[in-house]
């Protein structure tokens, strides 16, 4: 591993703390959460709030469903070379009542993970650059023994 | 008062790579269809066409471009950007102009030609885009179907055969299909051998890109009576609908749900909202249906749609599928047609071609692939930005 500094591959969408959080928003006036954040309206029909107080989201969560990328996606996409399959999980968080994308942890399998799973949302990194390591949110299986 | 409108022609340029430019397509389109109707271009006084973002500069997929190629004539013309459901909404701009008595007679067109390569964002570094973020993040199209295709069997138990058994059935519906671009009737072995490209969903259960046209001619029924094609299938219902707060079913291209966290607020699936306006404007319900049409992105998605339009309950279409009901001389043929898994998605032209085969289905002119005795048909289809149609079209 290189010694370059770990920056976040997208600024002020999570904390970089040992266990880190999503950041979100959530209305004042009435609970919605939103993530990416969202400041300015409330999308929910019935309120007109302009109100709206940063959040770190739940932490943990459970699969809502899960699959692969056995391709290389296109660009703006940074991939490894040699490319390496990768998981991607759809996950349920209670307390927000909302279902949030984001790639698997590196070394576990589409066949290791099932519905229902809990997981917890680590950082991990996404690519390099010549300057630094971007980091991302990922989802950890909480019950594998890696 | 009636709010139907008689469908009197239909036409398609065959799907296919082809490399042309749309407006051929759109215009051996509406030929066909005008002919199929026998309606002289003159009298049509309404162009609606369905849109795409792509090709150039705002506007050039429009229905003035097609009104000019078929030769300018004065008529008034509309263009409908909606994503995949393009052309039902540029048919719902034809109904309303019809029914408000301002045009007796109306083309709705969409055509469209596949860019090369990968739809990719724009780059730079654009966190405010969703488009950029999920792609930064490796998430293409195929994994979101992969995520619903996945889910499916994990809580209803629907296998890799299943899938695989939509796509050999939609394959054998398209190998009769002349305008069909995969004309090949392939084997559950087939899709078996394709590669993997976002588990569990293989090459072959994922939909292509095409290009193709299709067209229709619509009229008033006091138009229709006068020419002497009282009898013409006719557009009961079209419904356009936006989901409902809060969307609970991560869609491209987002990266999260809307939060149900709201007092009051229920998650719901936009899909099983669409049907909902069309059953009720038609009056009908999903027992009255013959057959349906529906966007099959991806083979597991079939599955969803079936369930999402009430031919079966939550979890039983792979059921309905495994006894062979879904298949043409099955009790709800599903993509007559074969579907996106043998035409590849036309984006603007799509939607309108799910209403072309129910038009010839119900005329009973689909030749090899006639569903017998069908009175009613339905659409479904889906696209970004909440955009999505579902259409009902009855004898």
């Amino acid at each position: 591993m290189s010694d370059k500094p770990l920056v976040p591959a997208i600024e002020g969408w999570f904390t970089m703390a040992a266990k880190p959080h999503l950041i979100g928003t959530r209305c004042e006036a009435c609970g919605t959460y939103f993530f990416p954040k969202q400041d300015q309206y409330c999308r929910n029909p019935g309120c007109d709030s302009t109100d709206f107080r940063e959040v770190e989201l739940s932490r943990t969560g459970h699969v809502w469903s899960y699959t692969n990328a056995c391709y290389q996606p296109p660009e703006p996409f940074v991939a490894p070379d040699p490319f390496e399959p990768f998981a991607i999980a759809a996950i349920q968080l209670e307390e927000e009542q909302m279902v949030v994308l984001g790639q698997v942890v590196k070394g576990v399998d589409v066949a290791e993970l099932k519905v229902g799973m809990p997981v917890e949302l680590v950082l991990e990194p996404l690519h390099e650059t010549d300057e630094a390591i971007k980091v991302t949110w990922k989802w950890r299986p909480m019950d594998l023994e890696k | 008062m009636s709010n139907e409108i008689a469908i009197l022609g239909a036409g398609m340029h065959p799907w296919g790579k082809w490399g042309h430019n749309f407006v051929q397509y759109g215009v051996a389109a509406a030929r066909e269809a005008l002919a199929d109707a026998g309606v002289p271009w003159q009298d049509v006084k309404f162009v609606s066409g369905g849109a795409t973002v792509r090709c150039g500069y705002p506007g050039y997929v429009a229905g003035a471009t097609f009104a000019q190629a078929l030769g300018w004539q004065g008529a008034e013309v509309n263009t409908s950007y909606a994503a995949c459901a393009s052309g039902s909404q540029a048919l719902a701009a034809a109904r309303n102009k019809i029914l408000a008595g301002e045009c007796e007679v109306a083309l709705v067109i969409g055509a469209d030609t596949t860019p090369k390569g990968f739809l990719a964002p724009a780059g730079g570094y654009r966190p405010e885009d969703p488009d950029w973020v999920r792609f930064y993040l490796g998430i293409t199209n195929p994994t979101y179907f992969a995520l619903y295709a996945r889910r499916r069997m994990d809580v209803y138990g629907d296998t890799l055969e299943d899938f695989a058994a939509v796509k050999v059935k939609n394959s054998r519906h398209g190998s009769k299909n002349p305008r069909a671009r995969y004309r090949k009737c392939f084997t559950a072995d087939d899709v078996a051998a394709s590669a993997m490209v976002a588990d569990p969903l293989r090459l072959m259960d994922i939909c292509a890109t095409s290009d193709g046209g299709a067209a229709l001619i619509v009229s008033s029924l006091d138009y229709a009576k006068k020419v002497g094609k009282s009898d013409a299938p006719r557009v009961a219902a079209i419904s356009t609908v936006t989901p409902t707060f809060a969307s609970g079913v991560v869609e491209m291209p987002d990266i999260a749900t809307d939060s149900a966290a709201a007092a009051g607020i229920e998650a719901h699936s936009f899909r099983s909202m669409l049907p909902l306006k069309a059953y009720e404007e038609a009056g009908i319900g999903p027992e009255d249906v013959s057959l349906a049409e529906v966007y099959d992105l991806s083979t597991a998605l079939e599955l969803d749609w079936i369930e999402d339009l009430q031919l079966a309950h939550r979890g039983e279409a792979a059921q309905l599928l495994r006894a062979g009901h879904t298949g043409i001389g099955g009790r709800i043929p599903v993509n007559a047609s074969g579907g996106l898994a043998c035409f590849g998605e036309a984006v603007p032209a799509q939607a309108l071609a799910q209403v072309c085969e129910l038009t010839w289905q119900l005329r009973g002119e689909a030749g090899d692939r006639q569903v017998e005795g069908a009175t009613v048909g339905i659409t479904a289809n889906q696209g970004l930005f909440g955009h999505g149609s579902s259409v009902i079209v009855k004898k």
